[in-house]
C-alpha cells in the first residue's frame, strides 16, 4: 500500500518496489483515499508521505496515527522531507510501537537500504532516519546520561534498525560485544528481560523519548 | 508686527499682496464656481451635466492648492498635502480616493465661503486700510494736478480748497496710512489663520495615516510571509521531488550497473543528488520550517532546539497557536539567537524559555557564554528587531562583557486557538517537556 501525492514519485516507488520482489496493491494520492483503500485491501505495510492533499500539511502522518489506532499491528513506514522529532514522536507513540519507521524521502534513493528498513518495519521493527537519530545524539539527557558512549552509539544503530550481526560490524567490535552492549543498554534503561525484539523497540523509544 | 521696523518691512506689502491676490482669485472663483454650478444643474438632465458637478465638487482642491501656495506670502513653513495618495493610477483611482477624502469636502467648503463672502472682505480691507489711506494722502497732489491749484476732492466727497487743508488732509492720510498697514497685516494674518484652519491636514488626519502607514506595514509582512510559505511551498513539490525522483533512479541504475567505469560515474552522480537534496532540505527549512505551520511555536523551537550544536534546555508553554506573523517572527528571533550563541558566545550551554500569558507572548533566550554581543552592530539581529517591532513586539539584548547573554522578545498576541482545539497543540506541549 502506498500513499504519495507525487506522481513522479508514486510511479517510480511502484517500479522500486515492484523490482525488488514486493507488490504495491494500492497507490492513492490522499490521505483520504489511504484510509479507505487500507480499509479495502488490508496490506502487509502501509508507505505514506507526510505531506498530502488537501491541506499539505501533515495529512499522511495523521492518516498513519489512525491507521495504527484502529489497528496497531500494522507497519507503517512514513516518508518525510524534512527531520523533525516532533513527526517521529507522534508517530512512535501510536500503537504499541512496533512496526514503525520515519525515513527522510532522499532515502529511497538509497535503494538497497530503503527496501530493507521497509522490510525491517513489515516484520514488526522500528526504524528511525539517521538524521533523527543523529539530532537525538546531541541531547544527552536523563535516562540516557547513564549510558556510555559506546552503548549509546549501539542504541543509535538499533533506531536505525540494525540487527546485531550489522551494529557488530559497523563498530568492528564482535556479535558477542553488541550482545553484552545491549544488555547493559536495557539494564539501565530499566528494561526487564522479556521478548527480546520487543525490549529492542522499548529501548528506541524510550531514547527517542528523552 | 510688533517689531519697530514693521513698516519698512517687506511685511505690508506681502499682506497686500496677500489680499489683493485674494481678491482677485476670489472673483476668478466665483465666476468659476458659479458657471459650473450652473452649466452642471442645467446640463445634468442629459447627463452631460454630471461631469460637470464632480468637477464642481472636487474644485476645492485645486483651489485649496493654489491657496496653499498663496499662504507662502505670509506663511514660511509650506502647509502639507492633506490629501492622501492613489492606491492605484488612473483616473477613477484617483476620483475614488478623492471623493472619499473628508479633506476634499472641507476644502470645498472653504472654495464655496471663499467665493462667497471672503474676497469681498479682502477686497474690503485693502480698500480701507490701503486705499483711502492713499487718497487722502494723495490731495495735494491732486490739487497740483487735476484741480489746477485751487480745489481738489477728498475720496470724491469732500472738497478742499485751500493749501493747508490740503496738506492737513495729506499727513492725516500718512498716519490713517500707517495704522491702516498695521490693521492690515493683523487681517491678512487672521485671514491666513483661517485657511490654514480650514484646509491643512488636522492631526486627526495625522493619525489616521500613522494608522494608514501601520496597517500597510503589517500587511507587508503579511505579504512576506506569504511569499515565504509560497516559495517553500514550490521548491517542495517542484524540485524537491524531482530530486528525489532522481536519487531513485541513480540508484536503481547503480543495482543493474555492471562493476566498472560506470558504475563509478553513477555512484559519483549518486552521491551528488543526495547532497544536493540535502542542501534543498536546509534551505527550504530556512525559508519557512514546516514544523511551525503544523504545530505551532512550542514545537519549532525545541526542534530548532535540537539541531542546536550548544546544547539547549527549551522551557516553553503556549497552550495552543498564535497569529502566524507572530510566530514566524518568534521563531526567527530563536533561530538567530541560537545561531548566535553557536557562532560567538562560546557558551556550553544556552535556554530558551518563556511562553503566553495575559495576552503577550514573551521570549528568552539566554547563555553563558563570554557576551559582548551588541544588537545595533549590524548583526542580523538589527534585522529582527524591525521585524519584531513591526507587530509591535520589543527586542532587547543584555550581554555586558563576560556574560551572560539575555535576549528577550515580547508581542502582544492573542490565542488564536485553545489547547485540546487540535490534536497538535497537545503535541506542543509535550514537546515541551521533551525540550
Amino acid at each position: 500500500m502506498l500513499a504519495e501525492d507525487s506522481v513522479l514519485l508514486r510511479e517510480g516507488l511502484i517500479g522500486l518496489l515492484g523490482r525488488c520482489g514486493h507488490e504495491v496493491v494500492a497507490a492513492v494520492g490522499d490521505a483520504e483515499a489511504l484510509l479507505v483503500a487500507v480499509e479495502e485491501h488490508g496490506p502487509d505495510i502501509v508507505v505514506t508521505d507526510v505531506r498530502m492533499p488537501p491541506g499539505f500539511q501533515d495529512e499522511g502522518l495523521h492518516a498513519a496515527v489512525r491507521l495504527r489506532e484502529w489497528r496497531p499491528g500494522l507497519p507503517v513506514l512514513v516518508l518525510s522531507q524534512y527531520v523533525q522529532r516532533t513527526y517521529a514522536s507522534e508517530l512512535l507513540d501510536s500503537g504499541d510501537g512496533t512496526g514503525v519507521g520515519y525515513l527522510l524521502k532522499d532515502r529511497v534513493g538509497q535503494v538497497e537500504q530503503f527496501v530493507d528498513a521497509l522490510c525491517e518495519v513489515a516484520d514488526g521493527g522500528t526504524v528511525v532516519d539517521p538524521e533523527v537519530v543523529r539530532q537525538l545524539l546531541r541531547r544527552r539527557r536523563d535516562p540516557l546520561e547513564r549510558l556510555t558512549p559506546r552503548e549509546r552509539e549501539v542504541l543509535a544503530l538499533i533506531a536505525e534498525g540494525k540487527s546485531n550481526g550489522a551494529i557488530a560490524r559497523e563498530l568492528v567490535v564482535s556479535e558477542a560485544a553488541v550482545g553484552k552492549h545491549i544488555g547493559g543498554i536495557l539494564t539501565k534503561l530499566d528494561l526487564p528481560p522479556a521478548e527480546e525484539t520487543h525490549r529492542r523497540v522499548l529501548a528506541v523509544l524510550a531514547y527517542l523519548r528523552a | 508686527m510688533s517689531r519697530p521696523g514693521f513698516l519698512l518691512s517687506a511685511w505690508p506689502w506681502r499682506s497686500v499682496g496677500y489680499l489683493l491676490t485674494g481678491a482677485v482669485a476670489g472673483a476668478v472663483v466665483l465666476v468659476g464656481v458659479v458657471t459650473l454650478a450652473v452649466a452642471g444643474g442645467a446640463l445634468a438632465a442629459v447627463l452631460v451635466g454630471l461631469p460637470l458637478l464632480v468637477m464642481l465638487a472636487l474644485s476645492g482642491v485645486v483651489v485649496a492648492r493654489t491657496e496653499r501656495w498663496r499662504l507662502r506670502l505670509l506663511d514660511g513653513d509650506p502647509l502639507p498635502d492633506p490629501h492622501r495618495a492613489p492606491a492605484a493610477t488612473g483616473l477613477w483611482a484617483w476620483l475614488t480616493t478623492r471623493l472619499k477624502e473628508q479633506a476634499t469636502w472641507r476644502e470645498l467648503g472653504y472654495t464655496l465661503l471663499f467665493a462667497g463672502l471672503l474676497w469681498p472682505l479682502d477686497v474690503l480691507a485693502v480698500t480701507v486700510a490701503v486705499l483711502v489711506p492713499a487718497s487722502m494722502a494723495a490731495t495735494p497732489l491732486l490739487m497740483a494736478t487735476v484741480g489746477d491749484g485751487r480745489e481738489a476732492k477728498v475720496l470724491k466727497q469732500w472738497t478742499v480748497t485751500t493749501w493747508p487743508t490740503a496738506f492737513g488732509v495729506a499727513v492725516l492720510g500718512l498716519l490713517l496710512l500707517a495704522s491702516g498697514l498695521y490693521a492690515m497685516g493683523v487681517v491678512a494674518g487672521a485671514r491666513a489663520g483661517l485657511t490654514r484652519l480650514l484646509i491643512a491636514s488636522r492631526d486627526g488626519e495625522l493619525d489616521a495615516r500613522v494608522v494608514e502607514l501601520s496597517r500597510s506595514r503589517v500587511r507587508l509582512v503579511d505579504a512576506f510571509e506569504a511569499e515565504r510559505r509560497r516559495i517553500e511551498r514550490d521548491l517542495h513539490d517542484g524540485a524537491q521531488q524531482r530530486l528525489v525522483a532522481l536519487t531513485m533512479t541513480l540508484g536503481l541504475a547503480r543495482l543493474d550497473a555492471p562493476p566498472g567505469p560506470l558504475a563509478d560515474q553513477l555512484a559519483k552522480a549518486h552521491d551528488e543528488a543526495g547532497r544536493a537534496l540535502a542542501e534543498l532540505r536546509e534551505l527550504i527549512q530556512g525559508i519557512h520550517p514546516k514544523v511551525l505551520a503544523d504545530y505551532g511555536l512550542a514545537a519549532a523551537v525545541a526542534d530548532a532546539a535540537d539541531r542546536s550544536v550548544v546544547p539547549v534546555d527549551v522551557e516553553l508553554a503556549v497552550p495552543g497557536r498564535l497569529d502566524q506573523a507572530v510566530e514566524s517572527a518568534a521563531y526567527f528571533v530563536v533561530c538567530e539567537a541560537l545561531a548566535n550563541v553557536a557562532k560567538h558566545s562560546g557558551a556550553g550551554r544556552a535556554e530558551v524559555r518563556g511562553g503566553h500569558s495575559r495576552g503577550r507572548l514573551l521570549l528568552e533566550v539566554r547563555d553563558d557564554g563570554r557576551g559582548g554581543a551588541d544588537a545595533s552592530a549590524g548583526s542580523g539581529l538589527t534585522g529582527l528587531a524591525d521585524r519584531v517591532s513591526v507587530l509591535d513586539g520589543t527586542l532587547t539584548l543584555s550581554s555586558p562583557p563576560g556574560g551572560p547573554t539575555l535576549l528577550r522578545v515580547e508581542f502582544p498576541c492573542e490565542l488564536t486557538e485553545s489547547a485540546g482545539a487540535s490534536g497538535a497543540s497537545g503535541l506542543a506541549a509535550r514537546a515541551d517537556r521533551c525540550g
